[in-house]
């Protein structure tokens, strides 16, 4: 299991590294941290002709907190997410997420905007995104253009992104102070890939639910919003009884792959308890109870 | 058509250089290019944790990483770990707690471990096994391994610097 041959580029900036993914065309990959990529191509499931490496690109290796959102470059590890002081206070919600992406040695070289690119349907970090509303900037040769999260992911390990595109920074809004958040998924190790996983977001306006966000991992062929589930919950006290009618609302008409880990009903019947979970804590959260 | 290119880095402390073709894994590059043979060989995606060294003080599979991509780094690799012909005492307690059966995994969870004992020098048996979760060992069932992180911590903090067991090399 050795990757196949390929040529390798060590570009110093953004626009060099969008020519030589311009000049390879569809021989071309971004490489980041190389967690999924590099399996891949032990494998042999991929076989890239040119691999551009944009872990030298410095400009791309940074965590800012700036216009009420948290900026994520494209060369910034999981684990330096994971203890930066502005992304736990910004986006809680990710850092809680990023426990749960794979071990800390991949966490050491995996990068937030890689997992996002990688668009594994099971994957936590996009299903943060989505919840977030995050938005992705890819820049190709001639320019760049912002995506958002809700346009990005297409399918399982498919994307919006052009051919000679890179994405090079991921931008998250920041919730009001008072937020609630949780990432809760259940998988059959810690650090293997979630049966299901939920993220939700909850403001509370007084008692009732004024804000609140609902994503998932895990049950379909992209992360999935459950846009319905958020409605029922808007100007309602989250009662237990609200929260698990809601819970059923996200997850009622999922119909998750069956595979060795689970059938899709179960899948349906693990992800329906996760975001009933997810939704309680984030409203604990919420009431200034749990932080 | 092979793509070269030219790395300088440390290993264990010594600068090295070396012209790696793109391709070259950075555990073959350890094992074959440089002879360092602790860095095992085991699931080659990234799972089992057996190939963990140390880049820059962080653990990392060097199984899914390229050569070229370590160029100006520092790696540890478990040779660097003893030290003046004398086991690191993380090394001394998996040996007195018999922390390791066929020894596969043993490299990678010496580094792990180490590198837990330099961020925690005092974890709990949880934080232990948290740490660990990363390196599969199928022979152990883990408590052994846990007990001799556990007690090596204790022993680094009353400033074992590795005088205890001889290597076995220089025992026979």
């Amino acid at each position: 299991m050795k990757p196949p041959p390929f040529v390798y580029h060590a570009p110093g900036t953004v626009a060099e590294a969008a020519t030589l993914l311009h000049e390879a065309g569809e021989e071309g990959r971004v490489l980041a941290g190389g967690q999924s990529l590099i399996p891949l191509m032990n494998f042999r499931l991929a076989r890239p002709g040119h691999l551009v490496d944009i872990t030298s690109v410095r400009e791309l290796d940074y965590i800012r907190a700036e216009d009420g959102r948290l900026r994520i470059g494209a060369a910034a590890r999981q684990a330096a997410v994971e203890r930066d002081p502005a992304a736990a206070e910004r986006a809680p919600l990710l850092v809680e997420a990023l426990g749960f992406v794979g071990h800390e040695p991949i966490r050491h070289r995996g990068t937030v905007v890689g997992s996002l690119a990688h668009a594994d349907p099971a994957a936590e970090i996009p299903a943060v995104a989505l919840a977030m509303e995050a938005e992705l900037t890819a820049v190709h040769a001639q320019g760049e253009r912002r995506i958002a999260a809700s346009e990005f992911f297409t399918g399982p390990f498919s994307t919006g992104l052009e051919t000679g595109e890179l994405l090079t920074e991921v931008s998250f809004p920041v919730w009001p102070p008072g937020t609630g958040h949780a990432f809760v998924e259940f998988a059959r190790r810690h650090g293997d890939f979630a049966v299901a996983g939920a993220a939700v977001l909850l403001h509370l306006d007084g008692e009732v639910v004024d804000r609140v966000a609902i994503a998932l991992c895990g049950v379909a062929g992209t992360p999935v919003r459950a846009t319905e589930a958020e409605r029922r919950l808007l100007g309602e006290r989250p009662t237990p009884a609200v929260m698990a009618e809601a819970a059923e609302v996200a997850t009622s008409r999922l119909s998750p792959a069956s595979d060795v880990h689970g059938s899709s009903d179960y899948r349906r019947q693990v992800a329906r308890a996760y975001v009933r979970r997810a939704l309680a804590l984030a409203a604990e959260r919420a009431r200034g109870g749990t932080r | 058509m092979t793509d070269r290119h030219r790395i300088a880095l440390t290993v264990n402390g010594r600068p090295c250089e070396a012209e790696v073709e793109s391709r070259r894994l950075l555990v073959d590059f350890l094992r074959e290019d440089l002879g360092l043979k602790g860095a095992h060989i085991g699931c080659e995606h990234g799972v089992c944790g057996t190939c963990t060294v140390l880049m820059n003080g962080e653990s990392i599979r060097s199984c899914i990483t390229l050569a070229v991509q370590a160029n100006g780094s520092s790696i540890l690799t478990v040779e660097g770990l003893a030290g003046d012909g004398r086991l690191h005492p993380l090394q001394e307690a998996f040996w007195d707690h018999q922390a390791l059966q066929c020894g596969y995994c043993t490299p990678g969870m010496l580094l792990r471990a180490h590198e837990l004992l330099q961020e925690n020098p005092r974890p709990t048996a949880a934080q232990v096994r948290a740490a660990i979760a990363s390196n599969l060992c199928r022979c152990t069932g883990y408590q052994f391994i846990v007990e001799a992180v556990l007690d090596a911590a204790r022993r680094l903090e009353a400033g074992a610097t590795g005088q205890g067991h001889e290597p076995a090399a220089s025992r026979t």
